[in-house]
């Protein structure tokens, strides 16, 4: 481990450099960070009454959010699967950034949860030994494990392939694959177990189906390779980083499927709910169309719905999903769709009308957007230093300094694959 | 150490035995802080580096041992005391109440159940304003445990029920239907908890260890009768106005981000007395007491009465009935 000080202090200097529209980029971050610090503080002091929610609506904007960050930190596992599991190179460069994506959705879902709860003080309560965690019984600790331990894997295997090739020797398959297979089943237990927290309550009919875990994969396995794509688009334009249109068009397919998936879940639940309305249906009605007057959330669902459906006619029609100046903001709209769908539309309803058919609506406090913007902001921050660093790294630029000469492999690689990528752009960041 | 000289077996908690009793990992961490504390202590003795008066140092080190103490659910009765005893102090400290609070358990061979008169009860709400002063229910957010719905004549639906009426009771070609938590016989909420800060008494009486209670709010998504209720901030209640009468796991006060939630009154029902929405009820649609008594009212009420219990099909076995004269 003798080449930790200096990888240490090249992350470092990864992270911190770059051109004028980097430190832009880092510096309005920061500042919606240090705004949302000051709005967790207000919250802190006057307690979560400061937040649009109630007694009635117990959990809002927070939840929302990290339902449908899990679901991104699930869809890593996307690109990691055919990667490295079915063998697809092509995915190879791309797996890195899907692993960095997985540890900052994991890190907001992790604040998310935190700013939400009434007695952050009390956190170790839950630690096992220490406190004491209701396991197996309880939904939430078994997510409090699967989420944990599923960003120990996310941080642990790409520092164990980024230090290697800084170190110069090749990473062992035999050390990071099997942690890759558990990876996979893992992406798909944390959000399982986040579908299953909110399915396992017949209190709240709107969760309690069978529909919910599936339909949360389903709505994952869009809107994170959606994201993922963006991602991709956007280092290959602006990185020398080799990322081949194969990975781009593979992930636009997968996206696509996902994406028609998706929608046909959506209609067996609309069908189910309409069809033959019970009671069971009372919260879709509240949420589609609004009840006793009360319609807040109508538009949104709509417009996520309409969204939604045309992004996957436009992803389905070959000349679109091919074309990267219309692929992208199909990846964009479609991402967003979901965001709100399942955000908004899947937590907020499940409280309205109450249990005991008591109708309060819910909308959240500019205190309560101030906190969200900020930990999308320290999302966004802790991605853009993971890519940072992982670059030059897996480029082989960044090298430990007691390496003498750089090894014959790792010489030829970036020059090939110059070769291959004529259309590569330098590093303009830089 | 003194009450040890004669031979006594020396018991948890006992301050004299430190090197002897088993330790776990949570004393010894509380072990580890207090010696830290005192140490700190000792040395602001030395140098009075802020102006810290002997009462504020108090509240801080009874504050500490505090946050640092286990569950309620897995203390000794030692460790119970000593609690108690901190919380005491605090709130005499803080906020100059004088207050008891007890830690009396539940009886042998005493399940509480409760039945509602959908006949009798005519909408007053005085159940609801001794709810609140009985249980020390936070007056600034205006806590309500107890609601009481309006519905029209003919049947029980909660869509259209009203539990917000502002008008002359009883109104015409209507009837009344209080709601609380039903102390359920298999409750969702206490499963849920990914903490265990909440479980069921031997009693049946569903309580909230709320030092142990992290506020994440899960049990409220879980309980279908919408029983809990949440401190969105710290709970604001006049000392003039304090029920000093208090126990751990009901009114004793409670903190900012934590949730509560009815006890059947356990600081009263557990020493022989009605919980005080049934004392103040003066239409006697209230009836209370031990399901194992084969004498007491509510058997009555359960082996004469035509009951019902709301939502029975999730098996939630709620132990609160509903029934007509």
């Amino acid at each position: 481990m003798r080449h930790l000080g200096p990888f240490a202090r090249t992350a470092l200097r990864s992270a911190t450099t770059g051109g004028g529209h980097y430190h832009l980029w880092m510096g309005a971050l920061t500042v919606l960070m240090l705004t949302g610090a000051y709005c967790y503080s207000l919250q802190l002091r006057h307690g979560l009454g400061v937040t649009g929610m109630s007694d009635h609506v117990s959990w809002g904007l927070y939840i929302s959010n990290f339902t449908f960050l899990v679901g991104l930190a699930a869809a890593a596992m996307m690109l990691v699967l055919p990667a490295y599991i079915l063998e697809q190179v092509d995915f190879g460069r791309a797996v890195l950034l899907a692993e960095g994506v997985a540890v900052a959705a994991l890190v907001m879902c992790l604040a998310f949860v935190v700013v939400d709860i009434g007695n952050p003080l009390g956190g170790w309560h839950l630690m096992p030994g220490l406190g004491y965690l209701n396991w197996p019984r309880s939904l939430l600790a078994w997510d409090v494990l699967v989420l944990n331990g599923y960003l120990a894997l996310n941080l642990a295997i790409p520092f164990y392939l980024l230090y290697n090739r800084f170190a110069g020797h090749p990473p062992a398959k035999s050390k990071y694959l099997p942690w890759m297979y558990i990876s996979v089943m893992w992406a798909v237990s944390i959000h399982l177990v986040t579908a299953f927290l909110l399915a396992g309550l017949p209190a709240r009919p709107f969760w309690n189906s069978a529909l919910l875990g599936p339909r949360f994969l389903a709505s994952a396995f869009t809107a994170g390779p959606a994201f993922m794509i963006l991602l991709l688009w956007f280092v290959k334009r602006n990185t020398p980083y080799p990322i081949s249109e194969g990975a781009l068009s593979k992930l636009a397919l997968i996206t696509t499927v996902a994406a028609q998936i998706n929608l046909v879940m959506l209609l067996s639940e609309l069908f189910y709910e309409f069809y033959w309305p019970t009671h069971h249906g009372i919260h879709a009605v509240y949420l589609y169309f609004g009840l006793d007057g009360h319609h807040a959330l109508v538009p949104f669902i709509w417009t996520a719905v309409s969204l939604n459906v045309l992004a996957t006619a436009a992803l389905m029609t070959h000349s679109v999903r091919r074309n990267y100046r219309w692929l992208m903001p199909t990846c964009a709209v479609l991402f967003f769709a979901i965001w709100v769908e399942k955000g908004l539309g899947l937590v907020i309803p499940g409280f309205i009308p109450s249990p005991l058919g008591e109708i309060v609506e819910y909308t959240p406090t500019l205190v309560e957007l101030g906190v969200t913007i900020g930990i999308w902001a320290m999302g966004l921050f802790v991605l853009t230093v993971l890519v940072r660093v992982a670059l030059p790294i897996e480029l082989g630029e960044a090298r430990s300094p007691y390496l003498e000469a750089p090894p014959a492999e790792r010489a030829v690689r970036p020059r090939a694959t110059r070769a291959r990528h004529e259309d590569v752009r330098p590093f303009r960041t830089r | 150490m003194s009450e040890n000289q004669a031979g006594d077996l020396p018991e948890r908690g006992n301050d004299g035995d430190l090197l002897q009793k088993p330790v776990d990992r949570r004393h010894a961490l509380g072990m580890l802080v207090a010696g830290a504390v005192a140490g700190a202590q000792a040395l602001g003795a030395c140098v009075p580096l802020n102006g810290e008066t002997p009462e504020q140092r108090e509240v801080r080190v009874l504050a500490w041992r505090e946050y640092i103490k286990g569950n309620y659910r897995f203390m000794t009765e030692a460790e119970r005391a000593e609690t108690i005893t901190r919380l005491e102090e605090l709130a005499r400290l803080k906020r100059h109440e004088d207050v008891t609070i007890q830690s009396t358990g539940a009886q042998p061979g005493v399940v509480f159940g409760y039945a509602f008169n959908i006949s009798k009860c005519q909408g007053f709400r005085n159940c609801i304003e001794a709810c609140i002063n009985e249980n020390n229910l936070d007056r600034r957010a205006d806590t309500q445990y107890i609601r009481i719905f309006e519905m029209s004549e003919g049947e029980v639906n909660f869509d259209l029920g009203d539990a917000t009426f502002q008008h002359e009771v009883p109104a015409e070609g209507h009837f009344y239907l209080g709601t609380q938590c039903f102390q359920c016989a298999n409750p969702p909420c206490t499963s849920v908890c990914p903490v265990g800060a909440t479980w069921q008494e031997p009693d049946g009486i569903v309580v909230i260890d709320y030092d142990w209670c992290i506020g994440c709010r899960y049990c409220m998504a879980a309980c279908p009768y919408w029983a809990r209720r949440f401190n969105w901030s710290a709970p604001d209640v006049p000392a003039s106005e304090i029920n000093p009468n208090q126990h751990y796991l009901g009114n004793r006060a409670r903190k900012n981000g934590v949730v509560e939630k009815c006890t059947f009154c356990i600081h009263r029902t557990r020493q022989g007395q009605l919980p005080s929405c049934v004392e103040a009820c003066p239409t006697g649609a209230r009836v209370f007491g031990n399901l194992l008594d084969p004498d007491s009212e509510i058997r009555w009420v359960l082996e004469n009465k035509q009951v019902f219990r709301l939502k029975e099909d999730l098996k939630t076995e709620p132990r609160f009935w509903y029934f007509t004269d």
